[in-house]
């Protein structure tokens, strides 16, 4: 970023004489084009490509709802459809969510605990680096005959080891090499996150001192490590099964095609809370800072991110209710599923208590997170009832589910994510973000988000079946909507990248502290040098968000707010 | 399964002396590794803990399958030969033992005493994996025949790349050791590559109970 030329507007004679700067070496732009080991840099490189496939899934949303919005099947072919749906899951969960958060972990994790950078650097780079090459192994399946795997984000058996063209390349074989590839960087990622957590916060930070938001991620990651090597099992079997002729999931050879489905839903149903878990951990950041009080019983938020990671692991046969399940599953099952809504409720209720007469500043950051919050709370209501067996056996498979979903992923998640990187913009850029953009963003946000899933719930309640190209005419007003509120978050998309470039490029210069938040990161210079605290790491006498309480958070706090002013 | 390798090749503990990744690599000064605390050992058992559970998902599924599936062994074949893999499971659980008598060797500085126990234990994996390799060659039956023939190559394919994986960790420590100076008592990465080989032993030993002990359905 063009530092240089900000802190020194006059000329100087000694910028001609130095070379530029390398590749590698901080200030050249061209550092997030290498193989970095910065995780600064891995962070926004991981949130930049996310953000650019955040666009490619949205296209395929938007070509969907372009379909949707008249009932027969008129813009694409059935089969094309398929492939839309399938991909605009798999993009928008294996290439958007996990890598941005893994960004925001990359970005936020060491600064917040005061830590140098993560255990393993160059993990780290390679980590980031599988992301990019899973990203174009799944696009490539565009481009093979046949196109994309068509059996939806899920892979369900029959329908994904069937290959009717016989190629040997083919669209399911690159969905599963690319979900492995995910899957391998991830578990990458998740061993760094967690060892940096474990063995490098900062001298006084005991677990009871650490952000909530670390706490979240480290919950999240021990999701990751426990459930994606289950699904490497599923992927590979059913790898064998697509390519090599052998029958796990095929009843005609003596296999099981519901072994895949728990195989599949041990760890999908937890990834749900390895996205929601750290935007958990954004509300807990956030709330505190722009309603200007502590959060609300820190210590019971903490440990309920690890009753969430406890009890994910065993609800994933919620989803296999209508799948044969016997019917002493399906009661353990629903028990555990709504047993779930207790840690997350008493989230929500910290969180509101948190916000109970404090002097609530509504920035964009904010406003996003309020409406998440909200969403988040309409999301958990429809999600005890899908938990409910009679309900789910009624609404299982139809649009009902699909809003439910999105209301989590969406309207809670991809907004904390939009919290998250309005409010930690200025520290990792350097530069403000301009407001009015930021509230045009939120606006059109909600309302489109609103219009785009809140019908999906009644259509659903009426009967419409998902993953259809065509459907009853009685669906239409509700599919009107939903289109048109897709529509308007493709629009919203334009005042958020014009902020973030515009702002990056020209925007005022940050000061080290613009929210006049309490935490270690904001103790450095926006941005912070590359290796934060170096060996000067401060040293933590208090919990986090002691707002209005007037007591330091480091010894010396002065000092260091000083040096980061005068850096 | 790509990711093996690296926690173990990472940072070895050897600051001062040149990298074998190169120092075109070397992310600079302000990133050289012994500017930090080594943490490679927390990060490769949080590793295995994590592949372990690979393991345990294949496990359970060949579990289910045989407990549950319509059609097991495949017509015409009667079971698993027991004593050819019983004789490998001996080598390879013993080469558990000859492993830890390098990684002592190792930290009581001793590298030729150190080489050599690496290099038999190198040697029972070798036999092992040969082993392994002669018993699938004289099978009645293919990866296509069945739950069972792919069950069985699956987790045996599985728990044999993790040995070959072994080995080649274990090479690529024995050469460094011939550079005098590159694998140290203090070094991590040995110790790394001791706790995989028990890992695979064990997993191992829970895998010949399930294919080959437990054989009548």
């Amino acid at each position: 970023m063009a530092s240089s030329s900000t802190t020194s507007p006059s000329f100087d004679p000694r910028m001609l004489k130095e070379p530029p700067p390398l590749p590698g070496s901080p200030g050249s732009w061209r550092r997030y084009f290498s193989f970095n080991t910065d995780a600064k840099v891995i962070g926004i490189q991981y949130i930049a490509v996310a953000l650019l496939f955040l666009l490619v899934g949205g296209l395929l949303a938007m070509i969907m709802r372009g379909e949707l919005i008249t009932p027969p099947a008129d813009l694409v072919d059935p089969t094309v459809y398929n492939g839309l749906y399938t991909m605009h899951g798999t993009v928008m969960l294996f290439l958007f969510l996990f890598p941005v958060l893994n960004g925001f972990n990359n970005l936020l994790i060491p600064p917040m605990i005061g830590a140098p950078d993560m255990a393993f650097p160059r993990l780290n780079a390679l980590a980031f680096w599988l992301f990019p090459v899973f990203g174009v192994i799944l696009m490539a399946s565009f481009l093979v005959p046949g196109g994309p795997s068509g059996s939806g984000w899920w892979a369900y058996p029959p329908l994904s080891t069937q290959n009717p063209l016989g190629h040997a390349l083919n669209g399911q074989l690159l969905w599963i090499l690319a979900v492995a590839v995910s899957g391998v960087s991830s578990i990458m990622g998740a061993v760094n996150f967690c060892t940096t957590i474990i063995r490098m916060r900062a001298p006084g930070m005991g677990w009871f001192k650490m952000p909530i938001f670390c706490w979240t991620a480290l919950a999240a990651q021990l999701i990751q490590l426990m459930g994606l090597p289950v699904l490497t099992a599923g992927a590979v079997m059913l790898l064998f099964d697509l390519s090599f002729g052998t029958s796990f999931f095929k009843p005609e050879g003596g296999g099981d095609p519901m072994l895949y489905q728990h195989f599949f839903w041990f760890y999908s149903h937890p990834a749900v809370y390895v996205m929601a878990l750290p935007i958990f951990g954004v509300f807990s950041e956030l709330f505190p800072v722009y309603a200007r009080k502590p959060l609300f019983g820190y210590k019971v938020v903490a440990i309920a991110s690890f009753a969430i990671t406890v009890l994910s692991l065993i609800v994933w046969v919620h989803h296999m209710f209508y799948s044969g399940t016997p019917q002493w599953m399906r009661n353990v099952f629903m028990v555990t599923t709504m047993l779930i809504a207790v840690p997350t409720g008493i989230k929500v209720f910290a969180w509101i208590a948190t916000l109970w007469r404090g002097s609530i500043r509504l920035s964009t950051p904010m406003l996003f997170c309020l409406a998440g919050l909200f969403n988040f709370i309409f999301a958990g209501i429809t999600g005890v009832m899908l938990a409910t067996v009679p309900v789910d056996i009624h609404v299982g498979n139809t649009y009902f589910v699909v809003g439910h979903f999105h209301y989590v992923i969406f309207n809670m998640i991809t907004f904390g994510v939009f919290a998250a990187i309005y409010h930690w913009f200025p520290k990792f850029t350097g530069r403000m973000y301009y407001e009015g953009l930021g509230k045009l963003h939120f606006i059109l946000t909600f309302i489109g988000s609103t219009l785009n899933f809140l019908p999906m719930h009644w259509a659903g309640l009426m009967g419409m079946p998902r993953r259809v190209a065509s459907y009853d005419p009685e669906f239409a007003s509700a599919n009107v909507l939903a289109s048109l509120g897709a529509f308007l978050l493709g629009v919203a998309t334009i005042p958020f990248l014009l902020n973030i470039v515009s702002s990056w490029v020209r925007g005022p210069k940050a000061p080290p502290n613009p929210w006049n938040a309490i935490g270690l990161e904001w103790l450095l210079p926006s941005p912070p040098p590359a290796e934060n605290f170096e060996e000067d790491v401060p040293t933590v006498i208090s919990g986090p968000y002691g707002y209005g309480l007037g007591r330091p958070l480091v010894e010396d706090q002065e000092r260091f707010e000083r040096r980061a002013l005068q850096t | 399964m790509t990711s093996l390798s690296q926690p173990a090749a990472t940072p070895p503990g050897t600051p001062a002396l040149p990298s074998p990744i190169g120092p075109e690599h070397d992310p600079g000064p302000s990133h050289a590794h012994g500017a930090h605390p080594d943490h490679t050992l927390t990060g490769f058992v949080i590793f295995l803990a994590s592949e372990s559970l690979i393991f345990l998902a294949l496990f359970v599924g060949y579990a289910v399958f045989k407990s549950s599936a319509p059609l097991w062994l495949p017509a015409g074949v009667e079971g698993l030969e027991v004593r050819e893999p019983l004789i490998n499971t001996v080598v390879l659980v013993s080469s558990s033992l000859v492993i830890w008598l390098a990684e002592r060797a190792l930290h009581r500085q001793r590298l030729g005493e150190f080489r050599a126990w690496w290099l038999l234990t190198m040697a029972m994996g070798t036999y092992f994996v040969v082993g392994q390799a002669i018993e699938w060659q004289h099978l009645p039956f293919g990866l296509a025949s069945g739950v069972f023939g792919a069950s069985f190559y699956l987790l045996t394919g599985f728990h044999g790349l993790h040995v070959l994986t072994g080995l080649a960790l274990m090479a690529f420590f024995l050469v460094r050791s011939l550079r005098p100076g590159l694998v140290l008592p203090e070094g991590k990465g040995v110790v790394a590559v001791s706790l995989f080989w028990h890992f695979v032993d064990v997993i191992w030993v829970v895998l010949f109970v399930l294919t080959y002990v437990w054989q009548r359905r």
